[in-house]
């Protein structure tokens, strides 16, 4: 398992989400950008005018590119405008998380976690 | 599982014989063991995917909460500070570090968060009106954030458990449906064949025997043949007159004198 080696030096989180969740999130402190050359933020505010390339390219930076995330948090309405590219993520690191925001209440069916659990115990 | 066809390719010699029944325990022990790991695997499994469901919807209610806060925030100062909070982030306050945690020989990851010190980005918002909110705002969310990363490691741990688990089930099947049954095989046959070579050995033998007393049994006819010969013509040399009278009838061939008494 390679993936085991790389988590030392992962110590960020990163969000994908509409404005509300990004901005609370921000608020309690995970907000980070990397130093001044490339300078990346480590979250993306999603609303409808973002198209679905935006949000996976974002997708893939944090989750294969960046080595310094361990947590990707993702809206689930988002998360469901490119479904098949958060079901086809296995690895362990780093960890993508599902969470409700506020306009779209959390709905454990969609979840691709959950789903998953519920397919190992023959739901 | 035909006896002929899935077994090793070896020589059926009692060297091999005596590899195959340590390879058949090797295997047994190694099943049993792989059996007792893949149990505490997924009772542990188990217990995660509990876990999980919990925090998943103990996440639901965390953000809710959040987002009402958020929504006070917002009203307080009086406009969307989504803008400036985005611009001011720089550096992480909140972050989190990885230990592991070894669960029967594997690695499980848990996610730990912690506050870095002396770095806050957001020290002039809500610095007109609504600090006290923003404030609260920022509590609330870090707690959030919390429960966020605990359910991020059960995840990890999960995605990683689940193939382990797998991997584990797999080679107990392997040894119990194809290495088992294989090496049985392959000692039947052995068994076999060397019945086989211990039939043809005791036959040979048996042959040999048989032979060599046909053998003896001419040569002392013979022997006897020829002594017999030998002591004849001795006779017929000394006494061939003897021969004539022979041993007198006693019987009836001459008149007995009378006993008078």
């Amino acid at each position: 398992m390679a993936s085991q080696a790389d988590y030392k030096d992962r110590q960020f989180l990163a969000v994908i989400g509409d404005e509300d969740s990004v901005t609370g999130l921000l608020l309690a402190g995970i907000g980070h950008v990397t130093a001044a050359p490339d300078s990346q933020k480590n979250f993306l505010v999603v609303d409808n005018k973002t198209d679905n390339a935006a949000i996976e390219a974002a997708f893939e930076r944090f989750t294969t590119q960046r080595k310094d995330i361990g947590i990707v948090l993702i809206n689930q309405h988002v998360a469901e405008r490119i479904r098949h590219r958060v079901d086809t993520y296995t690895a362990a690191f780093p960890a993508v998380l599902e969470i409700p925001s506020k306009d779209h209440p959390y709905d454990p069916e969609k979840d691709s976690v959950l789903r998953r659990v519920r397919r190992l115990f023959g739901e | 599982m035909s006896g002929a066809a899935d077994r090793e390719a070896v020589f059926p010699t009692r060297q091999s014989l005596g590899l195959m029944k340590a390879k058949l325990k090797g295997a047994e022990t190694g099943h049993s063991l792989l059996k007792r790991k893949s149990e505490a695997l997924t009772k542990r499994f188990r217990e995660i995917t509990r876990r999980i469901d919990e925090a998943k919807r103990k996440m639901g209610r965390v953000m809710q909460i959040a987002s009402l806060s958020l929504a006070e925030v917002t009203y307080a100062v009086g406009g969307n500070i989504g803008y400036q909070i985005q611009e001011s982030a720089k550096s992480a306050r909140f972050r989190i570090r990885a230990k592991q945690e070894n669960v029967s020989g594997v690695l499980l990851p848990a996610f730990e968060s912690y506050l870095t010190e002396g770095n806050n980005d957001f020290a002039m918002t809500g610095l007109g009106k609504g600090g006290q909110q923003v404030q609260r705002c920022r509590e609330t969310y870090a707690r959030a954030v919390e429960a966020l990363v605990e359910l991020a490691s059960l995840q990890t741990a999960f995605v990683i458990l689940d193939e382990v688990i797998k991997v584990v089930n797999r080679r107990v099947n392997a040894i119990e449906h194809v290495i088992i049954p294989r090496t049985e095989n392959t000692i039947k046959y052995i068994n076999s064949e060397l019945d086989e070579l211990d039939r043809e050995e005791f036959y040979r033998l048996k042959k040999v025997a048989n032979k060599k007393q046909r053998d003896n049994a001419a040569l002392d006819a013979e022997m006897k043949q020829k002594r017999e010969d030998a002591a004849e013509r001795d006779q017929e040399n000394q006494a061939p007159e003897v021969d004539n009278t022979g041993p007198s009838d006693i019987l009836g061939a001459e008149e007995d004198e009378d006993v008078i008494f």
